[in-house]
């Protein structure tokens, strides 16, 4: 059977043989019609397939470009999906795996390069042109309506055209999905009552009813227990069989060699590899995810023993979904020693660092600084023993956008003696602090009584690395600390990082840059699901090593 | 009178009473499920009595009036969805700004208005046999038009929020606009939609209090409705239904003080009662279990951007 | 047809990359305020009513006469004492609504006091009756400021129903337990004695000493704000909640700190009201008469500076003022329109802080 498009390239509806006329009607704009076919009609007539045949390419992207400031998100990126294909997208984050998934579902617009789909070129201008194109995202962080049904959230991806609320199709439909695919749904269970992997299969089913051919997700496991996986990936088999294309982000590398037909691995935002799973294995892929070159280390010193300043034992902690987001975590880091926590984002690394500065509670274990126990602490507490910390989300944590630039050099300390005068600040103190720190970090601002709001992203992470990392702290955690800065700036403070660990501070490095971990680190730890799978001291570490345990894998 | 004649005619005064607070609450309620607080409903009341007052004055229709008072006041309270939806003004400060607008408004318009009496008022219905049935005949079917059409305005909003397209549009609208915009609902019109039809109800229940009770206007006619009416909207927990036995719950405890006056109890006590009975709402939908439940539109008063890349 | 698409100008908003300069946003409220006022005359002469009329009677009857003066500062009183509380409070963005309420508790403060130490002298007096009205605004005003830190209750709500509770309340007093003997029936307290009214500049309603308070405490608030630690963490707080908690700041102390000025000091604006204006507890709608509503906008205008509410309220004033003035042609409600309408206009125009529109002849990149 040939393919038949009627005004352009149409998607198939689910898994019903569809009739010429009822196609036609369809494309007439007749969503009564459609809705019928949803609801189970079998229409009478000539039967045709909308099928494509598999194997036969359905989505092309070649040479596509995306720039932010700053920062080269996509450089040249090709793919090429099939029909019934299961594609993985492996990288580190910051590979620019994501971005051009939203460039595929029209959040983005590329910057350069072609889309194809089924042979012809297409514009994808916004999530809605994707829908139509056949196109289906099934987001990370889930947009549904907490205090409406499964039913009513499914309904909302309906095409419009009834006034009353169609339940019964809306129920049929789902009853259906659970049984092709084995993901089973309730149709009247209050979304809020949901786990995480329900959620998921909400969306899920929400796209495959937008009519999408080709179902994108991202890092869809997540969040799913070991057997909603095995569930969703036996569903996403079924669909490939029927001729879907499905795409999927991950940096598990079990997943890919387990779930995928092929894989394109991406680092820096170029392809660096793109292979049938079937002639690849774990340790190839991880080099490719992680690359091999060599990043020296500028660390010189050797660290002595016995000088503890942080000490982390059993950390369990619980994540914003419910999750556990750490598990048993234990280590200590010594003084003037930088321990970097290498992992893909997203593994309990927000959770862990948020625990070590007193912005989250923890489930159970203990946290000491200098030998002092300081589980469940405030975040003042915990500053006032010298734990300073760079945070990730430097415009709604690390300063005050409203205030001047030498109101936020003393956010975390103004209210020590010597910046106060009992109830007052002392504002010639904090005035005279503030030239001192411009001074010493360079940082570019007309004065110290301007906006902070008017400075540049590299100045404002200048600011709070002077304020975080001046006067001798102990331990300093810094997360994220050069991401989407340009290079000079990214230098400057990995060098001050560095200094002050000479200088006798600790640093804890959150960061996603496998380069800058190399670079400063003594110890690696690497973090997967919330466990620390493996801590290596710099000199026994190499990318490989570093890589498989990121992906998952266990030595 | 006797106990009985007495408590029915408090009940008929109930229903009276609580019909203007259950158009404005059904109104309000429908604008803040879109996610949009209108704190301008006792000023969008206050136009709506002198804008139905002045056309009946001056054609001798009532309900004419009533229709013209809901079509302005409808349009009126689009001042506040522009400023609140593209604007993005601070929702509490440009309803209350509706308000003192409403008000002020009301009063310049009514200056020639007080003291005369209109052609067309809002009377009472005489229903042959309904009206016989004993005790509650009197009460239920003696009652004026407008107070049957509230109830099926009560019904018909019920049915729209919770059994059509629309209504599913309007409630994700106000809990998560992102999830609705992504799903190809457009925010901004459903939203406006909402405010549109708050006026409207606003509008009606305002010409009630000058064309139905004593027909009259004069300044200050409102009384302070419009605040029990957004009160109301949270006792009721946004649901239409139970608006209607709150609204005549409210209403009691506006006829019922001037009953209970020679037993020695101030009217005072009993009119603080909405106000605090809202503030107790208030207090139990913070807590988890029940939020999730029957809660406050989770979007509500927040301005919605779609977030750009 | 390429001549007609280059005649429309293409309209571009753009989200603005600098800040608006201090004179950029002076122009802004000054325009936005214009436009309030303009309007608010068009409305009047759609209803007949010459707007020249009414703004030569706002100018004439108000700014323009010495009888206006007097009238202006007196009404300028609450506005500025209750106003300077609100910038404080929206700074940290508590919405209080509630200041009429909080006005009430206040007079009801003041007059407990006055009723009860009838043989006290005045310079014991007046002050009891300013701090038995500070906290009483203060305690009315705590509620919601708790409520809203444990159990993240709207405080828009409570504040304004608290509203109308106290108004039941005074009600309730003036009508019952507190009536006077010397009233005829009229629902008032007996009048203050002599050494509970507070003093008055001769020939005017102008309570001096409450004046000078109000003053006193706006520029008092505006150093609190610049040089204390409390004032920082207040500031903290309502521009980026997630750096107050990073920095440590008590969101619960900050709020309850917020609650205690703004209540307190709206409390002491009702305490002026009874004392010294009305010299007796009466309709709750005389003592706190729109002041708690209008004071929002003293605040709004002033832009949260506390000092600046001086002038804002002095303008304020006068505009109420000239809507008295007003009054022979048209109801007092009336002037509503101009208040409502530039409330509207500054709040709809602060979206010209963050974005700007351009008007041009090509496409803008």
């Amino acid at each position: 059977m040939g393919k038949s498009y009627i005004g352009g390239y149409k998607p198939a509806i689910g898994v019903e043989n569809i009739s010429r006329d009822t196609l036609a009607a369809r494309a007439g704009g007749r969503a009564v019609e459609f809705l019928r076919i949803l609801g189970g009609e079998r229409p009478g007539g000539a039967v045709s397939f909308q099928q494509p045949v598999p194997g036969e390419e359905i989505l092309g992207a070649s040479g596509i470009r995306k720039e932010f400031p700053g920062v080269v998100a996509n450089d040249g990126v090709d793919l090429k999906v099939r029909a019934g294909e299961i594609h993985a997208l492996l990288g580190e984050n910051g590979a620019g795996k994501t971005t051009l998934v939203k460039i595929l579902y029209g959040v983005y617009r590329p910057d350069g390069g072609d889309i194809t789909l089924g042979g012809e070129r297409v514009e994808i201008n916004s999530p809605r042109d994707a829908r139509d194109l056949g196109i289906g995202m099934v987001h990370q962080h889930f947009m549904l309506s907490e205090p409406n049904s499964v039913a009513e959230n499914i309904a909302l991806g309906l095409p419009a055209g009834r006034v009353l609320f169609p339940e019964e199709e809306v129920k049929g439909r789902i009853r259906d999905f659970s049984k092709v695919y084995g993901l089973k749904l309730d149709p009247d269970a209050k979304v809020w009552q949901l786990s995480a992997g329900e959620k998921q299969k909400i969306e899920i089913l929400k796209a495959l009813l937008a009519g999408a051919r080709m179902l994108i997700l991202d890092e869809p496991t997540a969040v799913l227990t070991p057997l909603e996986t095995e569930e969703l990936f036996s569903a996403l088999r079924l669909m490939a069989e029927e001729g879907k294309a499905v795409i999927f982000i991950t940096h598990k590398l079990d997943e890919v060699l387990n779930l995928a037909h092929q894989v394109t691995v991406l680092r820096k935002g170029r392809i660096v590899g793109n292979v049938k799973t079937s002639e690849t294995d774990r340790r190839k892929l991880a080099n490719m995810m992680v690359g091999v070159d060599l990043f020296p280390s500028k660390r010189s010193r050797s660290i002595e023993q016995g000088n503890t300043v942080l000490e982390v034992t059993g950390l369990c902690v619980k994540g914003d979904r419910g999750n556990r987001a750490c598990s048993g975590i234990s280590f200590k880091i010594q003084a003037g020693e930088i321990l970097g926590l290498a992992g893909v984002a997203g593994n309990g690394q927000r959770e862990l660092v948020e625990v070590l500065t007193g912005l989250r509670e923890t489930e159970s274990g203990g946290i000491s600084v200098l030998g002092r126990d300081v589980t469940n602490s405030g975040p003042r507490e915990i500053a006032n023993l010298g734990v300073s910390y760079i945070p990730e989300d430097r415009l709604s944590i690390g300063i005050v956008p409203e205030m001047t630039v030498s109101e936020n050099l003393v956010l975390r300390k103004f209210w020590q003696e010597e910046f106060s005068e009992g109830l007052l600040l002392d504002e010639e103190r904090v005035r005279d602090y503030s030239r001192e720190m411009i001074e010493e970090f360079d940082i570019v601002t007309p004065g110290p009584d301007t906006p902070v709001r008017k400075l540049s992203g590299g100045n404002i992470q200048r600011l709070i690395l002077a304020r975080e990392t001046s006067g001798g702290p102990r331990l300093i955690i810094a997360s994220h600390p050069t991401s989407g800065l340009d290079v000079k700036a990214a230098n400057d403070i990995r060098k001050r990082l560095a200094q002050a660990a000479d200088e006798g501070s600790s640093v804890l490095l959150d960061s996603e840059d496998l380069e800058e971990i190399f670079e400063l680190s003594d110890r690696i730890a690497v973090i997967v699901n919330g466990e620390f799978v493996g801590v290596l001291a710099r000199a026994e570490a190499n990318l490989e090593k570093v890589g498989l345990l990121m992906g998952g894998a266990v030595e | 009178m006797t106990m009985v004649e007495e408590a029915l005619f408090i009940l008929h005064r109930t229903i009276a009473f609580g019909t203007p607070l259950l158009l404005g609450t059904l109104g309000e309620i429908v604008a803040e499920r879109a996610g949009i607080l209108n704190l301008g409903v006792e000023g969008m009341m206050s136009v709506g009595a002198v804008v139905a007052f002045g056309v009946s004055l001056y054609t001798g229709n009532a309900w004419l009036g009533v229709l013209i008072a809901a079509i302005s006041v409808g349009l009126l309270s689009l001042i506040h969805s522009f400023a609140s939806i593209n604007l993005r003004a601070n929702q509490v400060v440009s309803g209350l700004a509706l308000t003192m607008l409403g008000l002020g408004i009301s009063g310049l318009l009514g200056k020639s208005f007080v003291g005369r009496t209109p052609g067309g008022t809002i009377e009472p219905l005489d229903l042959p046999v309904l009206e016989d049935i004993p005790y509650l005949g009197k009460v239920i079917f003696n009652q004026d038009l407008l107070v049957y059409i509230s109830l099926g305005i009560a019904v018909f909003t019920w049915l729209v929020i919770w059994k059509t397209r629309i209504g599913l549009n309007i409630r994700v609208s106000g809990e998560n606009p992102a999830a609705a915009d992504v799903s190809g609902i457009n925010v901004y019109r459903i939203r406006h939609l909402a405010v549109f039809y708050g006026g409207m109800l606003a509008g009606m229940a305002g010409a009630y209090l000058s064309l139905a009770y004593i027909p009259a206007w004069t300044e200050g006619l409102t009384g302070g409705r419009g605040w029990i009416v957004i009160g109301l909207t949270i006792f009721a927990f946004w649901s239409p239904l139970r608006a209607i036995i709150c609204s005549y719950l409210f209403g009691l405890f506006y006829v019922l003080p001037y009953s209970l006056q020679p037993l020695g109890i101030h009217v005072s006590l009993l009119q603080s009662m909405p106000y605090l009975f809202t503030i107790i709402a208030l207090l139990a939908i913070s807590r988890e279990s029940i939020r999730k439940r029957m809660g406050s539109p989770g979007a509500l008063g927040k301005s919605y951007v779609r977030e750009e890349i | 047809m390429t001549g007609l698409r280059q005649a429309i100008p293409r309209i571009t908003v753009r989200r603005r990359k600098q800040p608006l300069t201090s004179r950029e946003s002076l122009t802004l409220i000054l325009a936005s305020v214009a436009a309030g006022i303009f309007l608010g005359g068009l409305l009047f002469s759609l209803a007949g009513v010459n707007p020249l009329y009414a703004y030569g009677k706002i100018l004439q009857g108000s700014f323009g006469s010495i009888q206006g003066w007097k009238e202006i500062l007196r009404k300028a009183i609450p506005l500025i004492m209750a106003g300077a509380g609100l910038a404080i409070a929206f700074r940290a963005v508590f919405w209080n609504i509630g200041a009429e309420g909080q006005m009430l508790a206040g007079a009801t403060g003041a007059t407990w006091v006055a009723l009860n130490f009838t043989t006290a002298p005045g310079y014991i007096l007046i002050p009891a009756m300013f701090a038995v009205g500070f906290v009483m605004g203060a305690a009315l005003c705590i509620i919601p400021a708790l409520l809203k830190s444990k159990f993240s209750v709207n405080e828009v709500i409570i504040t304004l129903m608290l509203n109308y509770v106290a108004l039941q309340i005074v009600t309730f007093l003036i009508d019952g337990p507190w009536k006077g003997e010397t009233q005829h029936g009229y629902p008032y307290t007996d009048p203050f004695v002599q050494g509970a009214r507070i003093p008055r500049i001769p020939g005017t309603f102008i309570h001096y000493p409450t004046l000078i308070i109000a003053v006193l405490a706006s520029i008092g608030l505006f150093y609190f704000m610049k040089r204390t630690k409390a004032g920082y963490e207040i500031k903290v707080t309502g521009s980026s909640p997630k750096a107050a908690r990073y920095a440590g700041i008590s969101y619960a102390r900050t709020l309850v700190m917020v609650a205690i000025i703004s209540g307190g000091l709206a409390g002491m604006a009702g305490v002026g009201e009874v004392a010294g204006i009305h010299g007796k507890l009466l309709y709750p709608e005389y003592v706190s008469a729109g002041y708690g509503f209008t004071a929002i906008i003293v605040a709004w205008l002033a832009r949260l500076h506390p000092a600046g509410v001086i002038a804002s309220g002095i303008f304020m004033s006068g505009i109420l003022v000239g809507g008295d003035a007003m009054r022979i042609r048209v109801p007092l409600s009336s002037v509503n329109i101009f208040t409502g309408l530039i409330l509207l206009m500054l709040v709809s125009t602060e979206i010209f802080r963050t974005y700007e529109i351009k008007f041009s002849r090509e496409d803008v990149p």
